[in-house]
């Protein structure tokens, strides 16, 4: 157990340094982009006086290395400001969004990874029957399309004839199975979009060991197909399935903001495309950091699952 | 004819109808026979309105909003000086009268008693000049700052605000009424510019940036003949087929900014009305007349000569609108050249104007974004098009919509732009034409017209300044260097439980900003 141990504390380390880089290229690239804070908000209404006021108010008018290590010192201390565009404290205004994002997350996981799963196996099982071939047309079928798509068809079957909401729509006082049936829409869209991924992984993984010695020799011994697979080939099969179910998890956490949108689901992915529109870094940094550490820790997830699925790796000689 | 051209037909058709319609209700009064029975409004209820814009990065700080989702909340919450009623006069709202010294350069306003805002204090001549000062002065961050600079003074004298103004205007009024311009509560001279406070119809419950904003209804608002819903719900929803679907299955009651492109589903969906409204928006293409070759006036007018307006009224607007002859000022507005020649699309007479400049052709480059308006990227492209049979290659640049205004617009010498229209003719001319104003997009400098426009603001005599501003009409169309080729109508929708009142306001779109204090459900 200790190579585990060992092995999280080192990418635990490893992912700290990962998150000051990114947060060193998010600063740098959203430098890059023409225009700040204070022309983005005024807009048409822009006159080189105010936005000069704006700028001076805000700090923006300090050479670009001073205001990144200000926000450095402050973040290191556990403070990530206030919106530079609305004075509110940024831990606000990420705390009720993290909570949707996470939520529609876990929800379209719940339903995506034991429905592909399940689908994988199957379509290991049965491989090159209709039911393979229909699995796996329509999981490809619902990958190929753009997620919008998607969401618009799901609308106009299930939500115009008054099935289900159109908008996500959600507060303080929503109560939990209400808020399962609000989002069950942009949770089905993500689900659609994810599984085909997911089961082609189990399904590929699963048939590659199927032609190993010892899986002929549980056939030979006349073990039924079925247990074969669960008891035999799938132990062996865990490690590439987890890395991409953690890959999945990680884009369903932080790729969303296309359903976001379409339903009007107050999210992680529309503060960011919002805040980097109006060059708010404070929360782009916020944002983008928090996706950040979403796919170290799930992939360190991955790995110390996978890891220990396989008992070469922990008992290592 | 083909289907596809049945449908235009059909659409334009249609679209002229509702503009009609829509212009009856903004300026004639029907007679009884006709006037539809209108239910009379009533309290109650929660309206759900949807807008399309709304951002994560909107504040309470009056200098910002740059929305209708936040101007529309915020008008809702607060009242101006005056207010812009729906017939497009001027009525009082926190002044209640006005009066102009002979000049037109000093304005007392007296102060309505009895108002109170939502926390109980009354609403004083101090908070009055605080608000006003927020946006002036060095330190000013506010967009509405160039309109209140011509303040040389302004001081709370007993019940009255004293305005003393830097030339004279007899329109000074009508700026007291922009959103920016509302009254807080002040404490020794200045307001907390992020104040959840209000001194209007609705109090605000919550906002949380970018989604939503609940507000119920103040108790005490001093109309009685306004805010008719208990509860206001505010969605931004900047999806046009999410904020279509929204209405459609029952999430919201009014959505703003139709798209136009499916504006034909969402009619036949049952229960749905598409209110439009002719105002002054108006779309543009704009010239830097500093830089060749539209420092030539002929360029100009060959570029005028060589838009097709209608095409583009029935192709970008789809119907809903009306076509531009190069003036910033709608037809409904009292100081309309009605004898101005309407500009047609004749390539001739475009080659004419080439051929006065010494050109048989002529090269440029057009930079459009949708972000200048919606639709501008096709426009460009039909724009360029028709001109392409004057001689006139217009190579249309698609640039990058974010940062556009930073970036494009004033920068570039041929690009697309819009403006939102202004109430007055003057302050439409002051902001975007004269001679050195900040926004004066083309960088026109006409010495005639900047003379006619500091005469007519102080001008008292209606004859006279229609003469003026008739005369200020005539040079922009013929030598400036805006291309204004359409007004395009706000095209709103509601469903049939909205009760809607028979003038709805066409100086911006939600009637006004207004909907929410003047709507009910019938």
């Amino acid at each position: 157990m200790s190579v585990v141990w060992t092995m999280i504390a080192k990418r635990l380390g490893l992912g700290l340094l990962t998150l000051f880089v990114i947060s060193i290229i998010i600063f740098g690239a959203t430098e890059l982009l023409p225009g700040d804070l204070a022309t983005s908000i005024l807009g048409q209404s822009a006159t080189p006086e105010t936005v000069a006021a704006i700028r001076k108010e805000l700090g923006l008018d300090l050479p670009a290395h001073t205001r990144y290590l200000n926000w450095l010192v402050a973040a290191l201390q556990g403070d990530f400001g206030t919106s530079l565009a609305n004075k509110r404290p940024i831990a606000d205004l990420i705390g009720t969004r993290l909570g949707n994002t996470l939520f529609l997350a876990l929800y379209a996981a719940a339903i995506a990874v034991p429905l592909s799963l399940m689908l994988g196996i199957l379509a290991a099982l049965y491989r090159n029957t209709v039911f393979d071939r229909a699995a796996n047309a329509l999981a490809l079928t619902s990958i190929s399309f753009p997620e919008f798509f998607v969401a618009y068809i799901l609308i106009f079957v299930l939500a115009q004839s008054g099935l289900f909401p159109s908008i996500a729509r959600m507060d303080a006082s929503t109560s939990f199975g209400e808020a399962l049936y609000r989002t069950f829409l942009p949770a089905l869209t993500l689900t659609l979009v994810v599984t085909a991924h997911m089961m082609r992984m189990t399904r590929a993984a699963i048939i590659n060991l199927l032609a190993s010695p010892y899986i002929e020799m549980a056939r030979l011994k006349g073990m039924n197909p079925m247990r074969v697979i669960l008891k035999h080939a799938l132990p062996n099969a865990l490690a590439p399935i987890i890395t991409v179910v953690a890959l999945n998890l990680a884009y369903l956490i932080t790729g969303v903001v296309v359903v976001e949108v379409v339903f009007v689901y107050p999210g992680l992915g529309q503060l960011m495309v919002d805040s980097v529109a109006k060059r708010d870094i404070p929360v782009v940094q916020a944002v983008a950091l928090i996706f950040a550490a979403a796919y170290v820790l799930l992939n360190l997830t991955a790995d110390v699952l996978s890891t220990l699925s396989n008992p070469r790796l922990i008992h290592r000689k | 004819m083909s289907t596809n051209d049945l449908k235009t037909a059909g659409l334009s058709r249609r679209g002229l109808l509702k503009s009609a319609t829509a212009l009856g209700a903004a300026g004639l009064i029907l007679p009884a026979s006709v006037r539809r029975a209108m239910a009379q409004p009533k309290r109650g209820g929660t309206i759900r309105i949807a807008f399309a814009s709304g951002n994560t990065t909107d504040s309470l700080d009056p200098a910002t909003w740059d929305s209708q989702f936040v101007q529309s909340f915020n008008t809702a919450r607060n009242n101006t000086l005056t207010e812009i009623a729906p017939d497009g006069s001027l009525v009082g709202e926190i002044a209640e009268s006005w009066e102009a010294s002979a000049d037109a350069k000093t304005w007392t306003f007296k102060i309505r008693e009895g108002v109170t805002f939502h926390s109980g204090k009354s609403v004083t001549p101090d908070d009055v000049v605080a608000s006003i000062n927020y946006h002036r002065g060095e330190e000013s961050k506010s967009a509405a700052k160039p309109y209140v600079d011509p303040i040389d003074d302004i001081k709370a004298d007993g019940q009255n605000v004293v305005v003393t103004l830097s030339g004279g205007n007899a329109d000074f009024p009508f700026i007291m009424a922009d959103y920016h311009l509302v009254v807080l509560p002040s404490a020794d001279g200045k307001i907390d510019p992020l104040t959840t406070d209000g001194c209007g119809g609705y109090v605000l419950d919550s906002f949380e940036p970018g989604v939503s904003v609940k507000m119920s209804r103040n108790p005490n608002y001093w109309k009685s003949d306004r805010a008719w819903f208990d509860n206001v719900e505010l969605l931004s929803i900047v999806d046009a087929a999410a904020r279509q679907n929204a209405l459609i299955t029952g999430e919201v009651d009014v959505i703003d900014s139709v798209d136009l492109n499916t504006v034909a589903l969402l009619q036949r969906a049952p229960g749905i009305n598409v209110l439009p409204i002719a105002g002054n928006q108006h779309y543009v293409f704009v010239m830097d007349t500093r830089a060749a070759p539209y420092s030539d006036n002929n360029v100009r007018q060959a570029l005028k000569y060589g838009i097709d307006r209608q095409e583009l009224v029935d192709k970008i607007l789809q119907g809903y609108g009306e076509v531009g002859n190069d003036i910033p000022i709608g037809r409904q507005q009292p100081y309309y050249n009605t004898e101005l020649e309407q500009k047609t699309y004749d390539p001739d007479k475009a080659k004419f104007h080439l051929k006065e400049a010494g050109m048989d052709s002529l090269n440029v480059q057009l930079s459009v974004a949708d972000s200048a308006f919606a639709g501008a990227v096709d426009a460009g492209v039909l724009f360029s098009e028709r001109a392409a049979a004057a001689g006139i290659n217009i190579e249309v640049v698609r640039e990058p919509s974010d940062g556009y205004w930073d970036n494009v617009w004033m920068k570039k010498p041929f690009c697309a732009s819009y403006w939102g229209g202004r109430p007055t003719q003057d302050l439409m001319f002051s902001v975007a034409y004269q001679g050195g104003a900040p926004w004066n997009e083309s960088f026109w400098d006409n010495a005639r017209f900047g003379e006619l426009l500091v005469a007519a603001r102080s001008e008292l005599d209606d004859d006279k300044r229609r003469a003026m501003y008739w005369e200020m009409q005539d040079l922009c169309a013929n030598e400036g260097g805006t291309v204004i080729p359409m007004f395009a109508s706000y095209v709103m929708a509601h469903t049939d439980a909205v009760g809607i009142p028979e003038v709805v306001g066409a100086n911006q779109g939600m009637d006004g900003l207004r909907a929410i204090e003047r709507w009910w459900f019938a």
